[in-house]
C-alpha cells in the first residue's frame, strides 16, 4: 500500500490482499466497505489511508484477543496442547519448554502422542537437544496414563510448568476426542484445575476450515486459547482473525519457523502491523 | 446452520421459471452464491472469479429447461464443469521400471506417511518398494520413515550425521536397485515455498535421482497460500501429480481446483486418514460437491 492515490484498481489489490490473507469473507467485506465509505468523503484517499483503514478495522475485530498464561503457585502448571495432524504441537511442546528454560522457569515435556510413528523419539530428540527434562510413554501405550504420570512426575521433581504434548486428531473423529476428555480426567485427580491451559494449535496456512477445527474442538473439549504455527510462510493465518472473531479465543502464541527460538508472544500491534505495514513503513 | 448451496441458488433463480434463455443479467445473483461459496470453501480469488467466467460462458444463451428447478440446471452446469477441470489429467503413474518417485511440500502436509501409503499400494499391484529417507532436519524424521517401512514390510534407506541430502538421494537410489527394487520412493523434508535454500535442495535432489514422479503433498485444508505453494514448486521441480491429504476431514478443499487451476499439474491421490490404508485415487466428482459443500 503505497502513497499513490486509491482507483477502483487499488480497491480490487486491497480485495486480492486481503483474501489472499485468508481473513475469510466477513472481514475482507468490513475492510472494504469502511474503505470505500472513506473513499466516497475523501476522493484524495491514498494507499497509506486505506492501510490505516484496514488496520484499524483489524485492530477492533481482534480488541481483547491477547491471552496471556497466568503460572500457578505451588504446584505445576500445565499447558495441554492439541490439534489436528501435523499442525506443531511436538515442535511448539519443544520451543514453549525452550522459552521457559530460557525465562529461568523449570518446565518439564511429557510425550502423550503414543500413536504416530516416531512421535515420542521426536520429542525425546528435542529434549535431549534442548535440555529438557521429559516423560515419555511407550508407543502404543493409554496416553491419559503418560499424562497422570507426567503431572506426578513433575510435581515429585519439583518442575513448576508441565507442557503435554498430545497425538494429532481431526475434529471430526469422535473418539479420538473422547481420548483427549480421559487425559483432562486423568490429569484431574491430581489437580482439579489442570490443564490450566489447553491451547489448540492451528497450522496458519491453513484457509477457513480452522474456524471448524477451532469451534469443535472447544466445542468437545473446551480451549483456553490458540496457538498459531507457521507464520514464517507467505500466508498471514488470517485465519485467526476468523476464528477470534467467532470464537473470542484468544492467540498466546505465534510460531514463525522450525528453529526452537522461532516462537512469539502474540501481541495485536505487532501482528496488524507485520500485515498493514506499521506507520514509518506507510 | 449454513442454508446448502442448493437451496440458495433455487432461492437466487427461483423468479427465471418461465423466462426462456438464461442471460448474463439473470443469473447475476445466483453468480454472486457460487462465488461466496467458492471462496469460502478456499479457491483463490483470482481462480474462483475465472471460474465464475467460464460458467456464464456456458449458461448463457441457454434454454431455461422445463424439466428442472434453473437452480437446479445452474448446479449441473457448475458442478460438471468443476468435475471436469479438477479430472483434467490422468492420476495414473509413469510405466517406468523402476519407478522413482519423490515427495515434496510443506511441512507436516503429510509427505512420510504418504510415502507409506503409496508403497504399500503399489506392492500390492507388484512392486517391491523401497523407502529412501531424505529429511535429514526434523527431528526423528528418519525414525519415523524407517517405523511406517518396517509396518509395511518394506525396506528405507537411511543415512545418518550426512546433511548432503542428493547424495543420499543417490546412494539410496544404488542400493534399492542393487537389491532388485523396482520402486523408490524419496521421503524430504517439509519446506516453504520461500526457502530458497531448500527449494535448491529438492532440485539438486531431482537432478541427481532424475525421478519419474514428483508428487506434491498438500493438506486440503490449506488456505489461499496453495497457489503459491504450488506454483513454486512446480517451476523448481516440475511436478507430476497432486496428492491431497487429510481429506477424512471436513475441509472444503477449494485449493484443489486453485492449484490445478494455477499449475496444470493432475491430482492423483487422496488421503483420507492416518492409516497407511486411508489413501485412494483421486475423484473430481466428489471433490466437485465437496467445494461446492453438496
Ligand atoms: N515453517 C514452520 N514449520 C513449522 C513450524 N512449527 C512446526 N513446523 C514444522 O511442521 C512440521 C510438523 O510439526 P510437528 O510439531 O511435528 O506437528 P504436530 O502437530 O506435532 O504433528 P502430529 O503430531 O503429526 O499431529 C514439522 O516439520 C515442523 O518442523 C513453524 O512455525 N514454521
Ligand atoms: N487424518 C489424516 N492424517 C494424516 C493424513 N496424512 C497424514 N496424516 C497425519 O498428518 C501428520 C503429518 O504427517 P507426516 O507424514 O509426518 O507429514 P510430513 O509432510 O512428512 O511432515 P514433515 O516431514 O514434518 O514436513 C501425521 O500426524 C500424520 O499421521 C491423512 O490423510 N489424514
Ligand atoms: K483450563
Ligand atoms: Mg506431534
Ligand atoms: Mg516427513
Amino acid at each position: 500500500f503505497g502513497r499513490k492515490k486509491l482507483d477502483a484498481n487499488s480497491i480490487e489489490e486491497l480485495e486480492e490482499a486481503l483474501f489472499a490473507s485468508d481473513f475469510g469473507y466477513e472481514t475482507t467485506e468490513e475492510i472494504i466497505e469502511e474503505t470505500q465509505k472513506a473513499y466516497k468523503k475523501d476522493k484524495e484517499l491514498r494507499g497509506k489511508d486505506v492501510a490505516a483503514i484496514g488496520s484499524s478495522v483489524l485492530k477492533r475485530v481482534l480488541d481483547g484477543s491477547e491471552g496471556r498464561i497466568q503460572f500457578v503457585e505451588g504446584s505445576p502448571t500445565v499447558i495441554c496442547l492439541i490439534g489436528v495432524n501435523g499442525s506443531g504441537k511436538t515442535t511448539t511442546t519443544a520451543k514453549l519448554g525452550h522459552q521457559y528454560k530460557q525465562d529461568g522457569r523449570n518446565p518439564m515435556v511429557a510425550a502423550c502422542d503414543t500413536f504416530r510413528a516416531a512421535a515420542i523419539e521426536q520429542l525425546k530428540e528435542w529434549s535431549s537437544r534442548l535440555g529438557l527434562d521429559i516423560i515419555a510413554g511407550q508407543h502404543g501405550a493409554d496416553s491419559a496414563a503418560v499424562a497422570f504420570d507426567a503431572y506426578q512426575a513433575a510435581k515429585a521433581r519439583g518442575h513448576d510448568t508441565l507442557i503435554i504434548d498430545t497425538a494429532g486428531r481431526l475434529h471430526t473423529k469422535s473418539n479420538l476426542m473422547d481420548e483427549l476428555a480421559k487425559i483432562r480426567r486423568v490429569l484431574q485427580k491430581h489437580d482439579e484445575a489442570a490443564p490450566h491451559y489447553s491451547l489448540l494449535v492451528v497450522d496458519g496456512s491453513l484457509g477457513s476450515n480452522s474456524i471448524e477445527q477451532a469451534r469443535v474442538f472447544n466445542e468437545k473439549f473446551g480451549l483456553d486459547g490458540l496457538v498459531v504455527t507457521k507464520l514464517d510462510g507467505t500466508s498471514r493465518g488470517g485465519a485467526l482473525v476468523g476464528i477470534y472473531r467467532e470464537l473470542k479465543l484468544p492467540i498466546f502464541f505465534l510460531g514463525f519457523g522450525e528453529k526452537p527460538e522461532d516462537l512469539q508472544e502474540y501481541r495485536i500491534d505487532n501482528y496488524v502491523d507485520a500485515i498493514f505495514g506499521s506507520d514509518e513503513e506507510a | 446452520m449454513f442454508e446448502s448451496l442448493t437451496d440458495k441458488l433455487t432461492n437466487a433463480m427461483r423468479h427465471l421459471r418461465g423466462t426462456a434463455k438464461l442471460s448474463e443479467e439473470n443469473m447475476a445473483e445466483a453468480l454472486k452464491e457460487v462465488r461466496a461459496a467458492l471462496l469460502s470453501a478456499d479457491v483463490h480469488f483470482k481462480v474462483a472469479r475465472s471460474f465464475i467466467e467460464r460458467v456464464k460462458e456456458k449458461c448463457v444463451g441457454q434454454d431455461v429447461l422445463k424439466t428442472v428447478t434453473p437452480g437446479q440446471q445452474i448446479i449441473k452446469i457448475i458442478n460438471d464443469e468443476l468435475t471436469a477441470l479438477l479430472g483434467e489429467g490422468s492420476t495414473e503413474l509413469s510405466k517406468k521400471k523402476p519407478l522413482k518417485i519423490m515427495m515434496v511440500g510443506l511441512q507436516g502436509g503429510g509427505k512420510t506417511t504418504t510415502s507409506a501409503k503409496l508403497a504399500k499400494a503399489l506392492k500390492k499391484d507388484g512392486y517391491k518398494p523401497h523407502l529412501v529417507a531424505c529429511d535429514v532436519y526434523r527431528p526423528a524424521a528418519i525414525d519415523q520413515l524407517e517405523t511406517v517401512a518396517r509396518q509395511i514390510d518394506v525396506p528405507c534407506f537411511a543415512k545418518r550425521g550426512t546433511p548432503d541430502v542428493p547424495a543420499i538421494g543417490e546412494e539410496g537410489l544404488s542400493v534399492a536397485k542393487a537389491s532388485g527394487d523396482d520402486l523408490i520412493i524419496f521421503d524430504t523434508a517439509g519446506r516453504l515455498q520461500i526457502d530458497d535454500q531448500l527449494i535448491e535442495e529438492i532440485k539438486e535432489l531431482k537432478r541427481r535421482v532424475q525421478p519419474d514422479e514428483v508428487l506434491l503433498v498438500v493438506d486440503g485444508a490449506i488456505g489461499q497460500e496453495a497457489v503459491n505453494v504450488a506454483k513454486t514448486f512446480n517451476e523448481a521441480v516440475q511436478l507430476t501429480g497432486i496428492v491431497m491429504t487429510k481429506l477424512d476431514g471436513d475441509a472444503r478443499g477449494g485449493a484443489a481446483l486453485s492449484m490445478k487451476e494455477i499449475t496444470e499439474v493432475p491430482i492423483k491421490f487422496a488421503g483420507t486418514g492416518e492409516k497407511l490404508d486411508d489413501f485412494d485415487v483421486f475423484h473430481p466428482d466428489r471433490m466437485a460437491s465437496r467445494i461446492l459443500g453438496m
